[in-house]
């Protein structure tokens, strides 16, 4: 066993915390307050190449895996640049995989390039406002007519639809009631996101103001054929080969972001006079720390045990769902301990971690529930009635 | 043209260092180690000369343990051309690694050596102009800019007083300060590119070199805390305090 990056994994972070260090606090307490999108940051992560992380060599990635990925994720939320840097970037990394997976040499060809170029943004569409975790409930019809499907649906958190120029859209062609099992019958498109028959509704939320999450209308949406990924019905299929890498990559995040928080903190407690002493000195301040620091260790270990697994070819199902659930409650942890330590200072945003905290909440909510892991680990690896 | 670059593996500038418990010297066990920052600036402005076209070949050259080859990889996904690491377990100094340069640029034959001014480990300042004298090759130190002519280099330093121009033969050995130019970071493509890039190596043995010390570091301490300042009312009070407590005056 090896618990050491190698040499260019280590180059990969090193390389990654250079770039964000242009980026620093003020930059992205200015864009928690703007709301405008990070394009700079997201320049300099494109110009680097690093959007093609995990994207074969022939279409102008760089073929490494998960694990890889998953060390820049940390490496932008470590720098502070948290969930607003994280997310603005996340979906290039594991989000074009149905399409690597599943798409034809020419759909590989005419997506991948300007996708690692940074020529176009992708987001995805697949929660509805009643198919959240259910996701095989989904409603968003698509109806064959000839070389063209008609979408029409809502979705609901669709992430950077504002300036998104492509989408991949799940959508229903078979209707449940026709389908053997739910899972059946579900499509998938990656197709231009065509703001004449979309409606793009901002969805104003609690943190991450700079990456936008939004309500889709979709309206008589045409897609050709051509830009269907996988067969007609294969959907599902397309769709659970992007999960666990997803929820490794947030895993990721979260303890990134717990770290800054937690070294924010660590900082505040030994500067922090009072009574005539550095705050640190009180157990009561310190051993919270201790704590926090030591559920994140374990966190990232877990992480990359999912990401290793992931990318030798085995099942991490358990292991990624493991990491997510980890991450999230530790850097959860960590956040808030953050802004108690900071007492007073900690709810002002000119010391940075109330933004935190309000930002830790997407890995603990998204993209799936910690009690519906709890239930996956009870039924899959206990042994135990399916509890929903 | 051939551009010779020294770098060297130091701890990493934003490690707050510590004294060993035995005052040995500096702890470096599970501590962070990087590219000396003026030695990055080195490898920038090398780079910059072969982009604008006045050298063919920009080759790396670090002494120390097998660990230096991680900062001759950093070069190389910079933009270096090839890399040379002389392996040994050896303490080194100053003059130590200035004769192995030596015997590098004999095989290599640069017109141009450039190195930091200073490593931020040491800080001692010495390798560069020590590497010239040996090899009897011009220097210029401490340059903040740098112009390359077909035999000479035309090199701004920062002295004391200001800025100072001067004009060199090649071959020459210049160091660098820090403004000179500003490094680039690593481009994901350019880190996968640096793993099929050659590292050559050698011994000290190989070069014919004695790296036996020439000093023996005695004991290495903390500096003493800062004291916290006063504030005194009045100018009596602080010519007094400096007369008879501090004594400068």
């Amino acid at each position: 066993m090896d618990f050491e990056f190698n040499e260019q994994q280590r180059a990969i972070q090193d390389a990654v915390v250079r770039i964000c260090r242009a980026f620093g606090d003020d930059y992205w307490l200015a864009r928690d307050t703007d709301g405008e999108f990070p394009e700079a940051f997201v320049k300099a992560i494109t110009e680097s190449g690093w959007l093609g992380i995990a994207m074969p060599e022939a279409f102008g990635g760089s073929g490494l895996g998960i694990t890889e990925a998953a060390i820049l994720a940390h490496a932008i939320a470590r720098s502070g640049a948290g969930m607003s840097g994280a997310s603005a970037v996340h979906l290039n990394l594991f989000g074009p995989n149905p399409i690597v997976v599943f798409g034809t040499e020419e759909q590989k060809q005419r997506f991948l390039p300007p996708l690692i170029q940074g020529k176009d943004r992708a987001c995805f569409g697949v929660t509805e406002p009643d198919a959240g975790l259910n996701t095989t409930r989904l409603e968003t019809r698509a109806v064959r007519d000839g070389d063209h499907y008609i979408v029409n649906g809502r979705k609901h958190w669709t992430t950077m639809a504002q300036t998104a120029n492509k989408i991949l859209l799940v959508t229903r062609t078979t209707p449940i009631s026709e389908c053997a099992k739910p899972s059946e019958g579900l499509t998938l498109f990656y197709t231009d996101l065509d703001q004449a028959r979309v409606e793009v509704r901002l969805i104003e939320k609690m943190g991450r103001k700079a990456v936008d999450s939004n309500a889709l209308f979709i309206d008589d949406m045409i897609i050709p054929v051509a830009d269907r990924i996988g067969a007609e019905g294969d959907g599902w299929k397309c769709l659970l080969h992007g999960l666990n890498p997803e929820r490794i990559l947030i895993a990721a995040e979260a303890v990134g972001l717990g770290q800054v928080a937690l070294e924010r903190a660590a900082a505040y407690a030994r500067e922090r006079i009072v009574f005539d002493r550095p705050i640190g000195k009180n157990q009561a301040i310190q051993h919270p720390l201790a704590v926090n620091w030591m559920e994140l260790e374990a966190a990232h270990l877990m992480v990359f045990k999912a990401a290793s697994l992931y990318d030798a070819g085995k099942p991490c199902g358990a292991e990624a769902n493991t990491a997510k659930y980890l991450a999230a409650e530790a850097a959860h942890q960590a956040c808030q301990r953050s802004v108690l330590t900071h007492g007073g200072m900690g709810y002002a945003k000119e010391y940075h971690v109330e933004r935190y905290l309000r930002e830790i909440m997407i890995p603990v909510i998204a993209p799936i529930s910690q009690e519906l892991i709890k239930s996956y680990i009870g039924e899959r690896i206990l042994g135990q009635s399916k509890s929903y | 043209m051939k551009i010779l670059v020294a770098i060297k593996r130091v701890v990493d500038y934003n490690v707050n260092i510590h004294v060993r418990s035995d005052n040995s010297g500096v702890e470096l066990n599970n501590v962070k180690m990087s590219m000396n920052p003026f030695d990055e600036i080195a490898v920038e402005e090398a780079i910059r000369l072969r982009e604008a076209g006045k050298a063919e070949e920009v080759i790396v050259v670090s002494v120390g343990t097998s660990a230096c080859r991680e900062q001759i990889r950093t070069a190389l996904a910079l933009g270096a051309d090839r890399g040379i690491l002389v392996e040994t377990d050896a303490e080194l100094q100053p003059l130590a690694i200035a004769k192995l340069l030596v015997a590098i640029v004999k095989q290599e034959a640069p017109m141009l050596v450039i190195t930091g001014k200073q490593a931020i480990d040491g800080d001692n300042s010495q390798t560069g102009q020590m590497l010239a004298a040996l090899a009897g090759m011009s220097q210029a130190t401490f340059a903040s800019e740098l112009l390359l002519g077909d035999d000479t280099a035309t090199v701004t330093r920062e002295v004391d007083g200001g800025l100072e121009t001067i004009t060199v033969k090649l071959p020459a050995v210049v160091t660098t300060d820090l403004r000179l130019n500003e490094p680039r970071y690593a481009s994901l493509p350019n880190i996968m590119k640096a793993k099929k890039k050659p590292i050559d190596t050698c011994s000290p043995e190989d070069l014919g070199v004695d790296v036996t010390p020439g000093l023996k570091i005695l004991k290495v301490t903390e500096p003493p805390e800062r004291q916290a300042g006063i504030i005194l009312e009045t100018v009596e009070e602080l010519v007094d305090k400096l007369q008879n407590e501090a004594k400068v005056i």
